[in-house]
């Protein structure tokens, strides 16, 4: 769905993303994992379309993301970030309504598709008509989310959507949002800083450090075969003042020897 | 889609809101309605606009516009050709107290007035300075001096008929400049020629702002007589008397048809070198005037040789002392002298409020409204093309830092005098605050908005149009109220250059010390302010959605 050939980003001098060669597969939900600044965020916004690669290029779907065709190829994707992104001076519903409104959706065909996404994401029918400062936190992440599924996009990317939210409104959105992955069945990139999350939301994870990719694949086989130390450490510290690791895990410990 | 002005106060509802958008450029989408209360608010301007365009228009075929310089003397003379020419059966309209000399010449020379009264002395050493004085001098003065009579010389007439002015004649009084001081500090010092004021650097001298500058006025006096005093200040001419009376000052300039010399019992200075010279009063008209206006000439004539200076010394007293208006003052002389009756149209307190209301509005209003829609779209242009943003931000910062004053008077060549150069004015003074404000309510929108916006696949119309802009909107109408509230207090100077409004009682009360004048001008003023201030936050709180405003609020 996404192709990424030789693509370096910089920020004045600092590299951010070193000539990376990188592909996401359509129907499949990957998680961009590592440490702050390690370019998870940046590879998104190239995605969308919101940053311009220094050198190389993005494809969607076969053709590059050209700055004049990307209004019509953003309505394909649908985009969530930490806050919500929600505009302040718009109820829900009218901030659902925006693009299909543009789009000339008949009011009927957009009140029945936010009717539709209600009830996937648990919102309920009388937020709708409520200002984004009147919602909770995790309301406002689920108006978020359905305003990115309006449009029924082949896309979904996540940049911590979870991010700011306590931990059992978290717990409650991480299961609402597997089953919905599992559900539409859609490309998903979603960036976390949450090992635990990435692995229970994505079929796959992509560790990053420094603008590179250290590993690619499933959490089980980062846990048994780390590809460097750092890859190890990073994933004992995901796991250190967890309650289950209380126990010593004899694979992370052998992990991290390797 | 059409137009439901009404929908644009509903707030908060579905996504159905149509508004005022609809008038404009495409399909701009519904909702948003918040920023189609600006277009509201800049429909309503112009429609004041295309009022105050109506109400400049009168008949300027059949009407003779008499002018008059803003003091006393000058009204009363303005209410008596005014009063003339109604006599007649002709349709004239009296533009009082415009400002001063050169304001008024200019205006009759443009044609924005067709007569006023003007003073000989004036015309040859202020208007004309520098161009012929030598020759008016050679030719009227000096031989007024021997012959005893005034004469006006005929290189005069040349020079007013190059501009396209005649004199109708001369009243039969002068008006003359003369340094007075109260008669005991006078005696006290030993003062009673001008030479004496050698000996007293020390003096405190007051003049009218006009004698400060003129040509004719305390620059020549100083050099001729090498006068020695350094605490020179200009004033408002009625103002000086008060200083003088209260012992804030020493010496100012009179002129010798003031009511106030005898009033406050000052000695005029015995000009022992014969410096000053003489002012005879004459009507002075544009030549194209007999010809729009058949027997508007004739109409003047009775005034011609018959005010001599004690009537006028009156007159003055009957305004400035006696507390009688000008129209009055001007209606008793026709009856008097000229057998002629006038009904003086006697404006209570409640019309003179109300006009100068309305006068006062259309100023605040068409001048906002223009800056409205001018600065708005400036702001916008300044926040998204940052190059062009500096110059635009610099340029209206510029207009800023001129004094309200100066810009007034700056505007007198573009727009004459009256509403139209206060107006211009106003809507410079008004350009800053909602500029800088739309500039910085766009340029300071939070990002990850910014770039939600963009994420939706939203383009660049409809994110201006049902994000940024309202968005924007608190900081845009904060920048409109300023601007507003700065306004209802600027246009109170407008009354400078004859643009009426809260301004003329306050100016008037100052020349005639009518305490409850000025207030009649200041109070509404500031009732206006308060109002608009209070008005503004009313509308903030209508178009603002409950997203934006604060949640204890």
């Amino acid at each position: 769905m996404f192709e990424l050939r030789r693509l370096t980003k910089r920020y004045g001098n600092r590299v951010v993303l070193a000539n990376l060669d990188l592909e996401f597969h359509a129907g499949r939900a990957t998680a961009l994992i590592g440490p702050s600044g390690c370019g998870k965020s940046t590879l998104l916004r190239l995605l969308i379309g919101l940053i311009q690669p220094d050198t190389g290029e993005v494809l969607f779907d076969g053709e590059p993301l050209a700055p004049e065709r990307l209004a019509p190829l953003r309505q394909r994707m649908g985009y969530v970030i930490q806050q919500g992104g929600l505009f302040p001076h718009l109820t829900a519903r009218d901030n659902l309504g925006l693009m299909p409104q543009h789009l000339g959706w008949s009011s009927k065909r957009i009140q029945a598709r936010i009717a539709e996404l209600a009830e996937l994401t648990h919102f309920p029918l009388d937020g709708l008509e409520r200002y984004p400062q009147e919602l909770s936190g995790g309301q406002n992440q689920r108006v978020a989310l359905m305003r990115a599924l309006m449009l029924d996009p082949e896309v979904l990317l996540l940049d911590e959507p979870l991010g700011a939210l306590d931990p059992m409104v978290r717990f409650d959105l991480q299961t609402e949002l597997r089953e919905i992955f599992q559900r539409l069945q859609k490309t998903v990139v979603l960036v976390t800083h949450d090992l635990g999350e990435a692995s229970y939301l994505a079929d796959e994870i992509l560790l990053m450090r420094a603008g590179q990719i250290l590993q690619r694949g499933r959490l089980e086989a980062m846990l048994q075969a780390p590809a460097d130390a750092f890859v190890a450490r990073f994933i004992r510290a995901q796991r250190s003042h967890s309650l289950e690791s209380n126990n010593a895990d004899p694979a992370l410990a052998q992990g991290d020897q390797a | 889609m059409t137009p439901q002005p009404g929908a644009v106060l509903r707030r908060g509802s579905s996504g159905h809101r149509q508004s005022l958008f609809g008038l404009l450029p495409s399909a701009l989408p519904l909702s948003g309605g918040s920023v189609s209360g600006l277009w509201l608010l800049a429909g309503f301007s112009l429609l004041l606009v295309m009022l105050a365009g109506c109400s400049g228009q009168g008949d300027a075929h059949s009407e003779i516009r008499i002018g008059s310089k803003k003091f006393t003397e000058g009204v009363i003379l303005g209410e008596v050709l005014t009063g003339l020419a109604t006599a007649q059966g002709l349709e004239a309209t009296h533009k009082a107290a415009l400002g001063g000399s050169r304001i008024l010449y200019n205006a009759l020379r443009r044609g924005e007035i067709d007569a006023y009264v003007e003073y000989s002395g004036t015309l040859m050493h202020e208007i004309f300075a520098g161009e012929s004085e030598a020759a008016f001098e050679e030719e009227g003065v000096q031989g007024a001096r021997e012959s005893g009579s005034p004469m006006l010389p005929p290189i005069l007439i040349q020079r007013l008929a190059a501009d396209g002015i005649r004199i109708a004649g001369v009243l039969g009084f002068e008006n003359n400049y003369a340094l007075g001081m109260p008669r005991e500090r006078a005696h006290a010092l030993g003062i009673a020629r001008i030479s004496d004021l050698l000996d007293h650097p020390r003096l405190r001298l007051r003049f009218g702002s006009e004698f400060l500058e003129r040509a004719d006025g305390w620059p020549g006096l100083a050099a001729a007589y090498r006068l020695p005093q350094t605490d020179v200040l200009g004033m408002e001419h009625e103002l000086a008397y008060r200083a003088l009376a209260t012992g804030a000052a020493d010496l100012t300039d009179v002129y010798t048809t003031d009511a106030e010399i005898a009033h406050y019992d000052l000695v005029p200075l015995q000009d022992d070198q014969g410096y000053f010279r003489r002012y005879q009063a004459l009507v002075l008209f544009r030549l194209d005037l007999p010809e729009r206006v058949p027997g508007s000439l004739d109409a003047f004539d009775p005034l011609i040789g018959h005010l001599d200076a004690p009537r006028m010394i009156q007159m003055n007293a009957d305004v400035k002392l006696g507390g009688q208006t000008e129209a009055e003052v001007a209606a008793g002389f026709l009856r008097d002298r000229l057998d002629l009756d006038i009904a003086v149209r006697a404006e209570t307190l409640w019309d003179r409020l109300l006009r100068t209301t309305l006068e006062h509005l259309v100023l605040v209003g068409v001048s906002l409204s223009g800056a409205i829609l001018v600065a708005v779209p400036l702001g916008m242009l300044a926040a998204y093309r940052q190059r062009l943003g500096q110059g635009v931000l610099a340029m209206v910062g510029i207009a800023q830092t001129i004094p309200a004053l100066a810009l007034l008077v700056f505007m007198i060549p573009f727009f004459g005098i009256g509403a139209a150069p206060a107006i211009a004015a106003l809507f410079l003074y008004s350009l800053l605050p909602i500029v800088r404000n739309t500039h910085a309510g766009i340029t300071g929108l939070s990002p990850p908005l910014v770039e939600s916006a963009l994420a939706l696949g939203l383009p660049t119309r409809t994110r201006l149009w049902r994000i940024e802009l309202p968005l924007a909107l608190p900081m845009i109408l904060a920048g409109i109220k300023t601007a507003a509230v700065i306004n209802v207090g600027g246009a109170t100077l407008g009354a400078l250059i004859g643009a009426g409004g809260y301004g003329q009682p306050i100016l008037t009360g100052i020349r005639l010390d009518d305490l409850g004048l000025i207030l009649e001008g200041a109070i509404p003023a500031a009732v206006l302010a308060l109002l608009t201030q209070w008005g503004f936050e009313r509308i903030e709180a209508r178009l603002l959605p409950r997203g934006l405003q604060s949640r204890d609020g």
